[in-house]
């Protein structure tokens, strides 16, 4: 069980290393899916979500990282 | 069926470099036990971590084809920006100061002294020496298989990609049994900055194109969202150095 769950964690930290970082992104995600659900006719929409929430997350994340 | 090669070169480059850093990675690990248990377990145990991965390739890869392209799209764009913009984030952190860079000679003595601690209180040392070698390759390698799976699947770049994957461990591992040291020499951090940039930019495209939206371009897209990452990440480097340097006497 031990091994086990040491694998599931190894395998997570291929993806997840700050665990905030990690939810801000899936909120971008949501956040897109909810645009392109409730705003069919301008699909682009989302995808300017998608981008610019990503860029947001990322410069958001280091800065306060960088001077914490 | 004529592939672009806007759409293959990003697949392949990425594929190459993002391969480079984990095989070297992987490398040292094994090297490091090479060093202090010799090739046996070292060998035996990379061999074996090669042999589950081809397993896990050869059982799973067919279910790809069986995933809806959307939901295939949209799984494999998030997992691309998860792992995509943790490297990036971890390398701008290390470009700007604000972490340590990896060091493979560090890496490469702190393996080392770990298996010589081992030895003086386990005398089962060959299996665990072993297991570390299966488990470096294990886990670097399925980082391998997903940038290669994710940058190539659903867009008929699974072969090229792979080259690209095997190109990078294949001459990882005849420049590393050549000089039988860690690569530090091998720029990571730069490495990892620009393949952070393109799956990140892959990670946008990919999680787009599965919720649908239609992107101005198409595979161009990627480029220029590559470029707009980069401007990003190159201005959060200046932006968080800027106070690690006023810190300086």
């Amino acid at each position: 069980m031990k091994t086990l769950i040491n694998i599931f964690r190894e395998l997570a930290g291929l993806f997840i290393d700050d665990g905030l970082f990690a939810l801000a992104i899936g909120v971008v995600v949501v956040l897109a899916a909810i645009i392109a659900a409730i705003a069919p006719a301008a699909p682009i929409a989302a995808g300017v979500v998608l981008l610019a929430g990503c860029l947001g997350v990322l410069l958001g994340n280091v800065t306060s990282t960088g001077t914490r | 069926m004529t592939i672009a090669w806007t759409s293959v070169a990003p697949a392949v480059s990425a594929a190459f470099l993002s391969s480079l850093v984990e095989a070297v990675e992987a490398l040292t690990i094994v090297l490091a036990v090479a060093t202090v248990r010799g090739w046996r377990p070292a060998g035996l145990g990379a061999l074996a971590g090669l042999a589950t991965l081809a397993l896990i390739v050869i059982a799973l890869g067919p279910l790809l084809d069986r995933v809806p392209l959307h939901a295939l799209q949209l799984v494999i764009g998030v997992l691309l920006l998860l792992f995509g913009m943790r490297w990036l984030r971890k390398a701008i952190l290390r470009a700007a100061g604000v972490v340590p860079l990896h060091d493979e000679v560090l890496a490469f003595a702190a393996g080392t002294a770990a298996l010589r601690d081992q030895a003086q209180h386990d005398t089962r040392l060959d299996w665990l020496a072993g297991l570390a070698a299966y488990k470096a390759m294990l886990l670097e390698g399925l980082e391998v298989v997903f940038v290669v799976i994710a940058v190539g699947a659903g867009r008929g770049l699974l072969v090229p990609a792979s080259i690209g994957a095997l190109a990078a461990c294949t001459l990882v591992a005849a420049v590393g049994f050549a000089v039988r040291r860690p690569l530090a020499r091998v720029p990571e951090n730069a490495l990892k900055f620009t393949v952070g940039v393109m799956l990140s930019s892959f990670g946008v495209f990919w999680t787009g194109e599965g919720l649908g939206v239609p992107w101005p371009g198409e595979d161009l897209a990627i480029l220029g969202f590559a470029a707009l990452f980069l401007i990003a990440a190159v201005a959060a480097v200046r932006l968080v150095g800027l106070p690690a340097v006023k810190a300086l006497p």
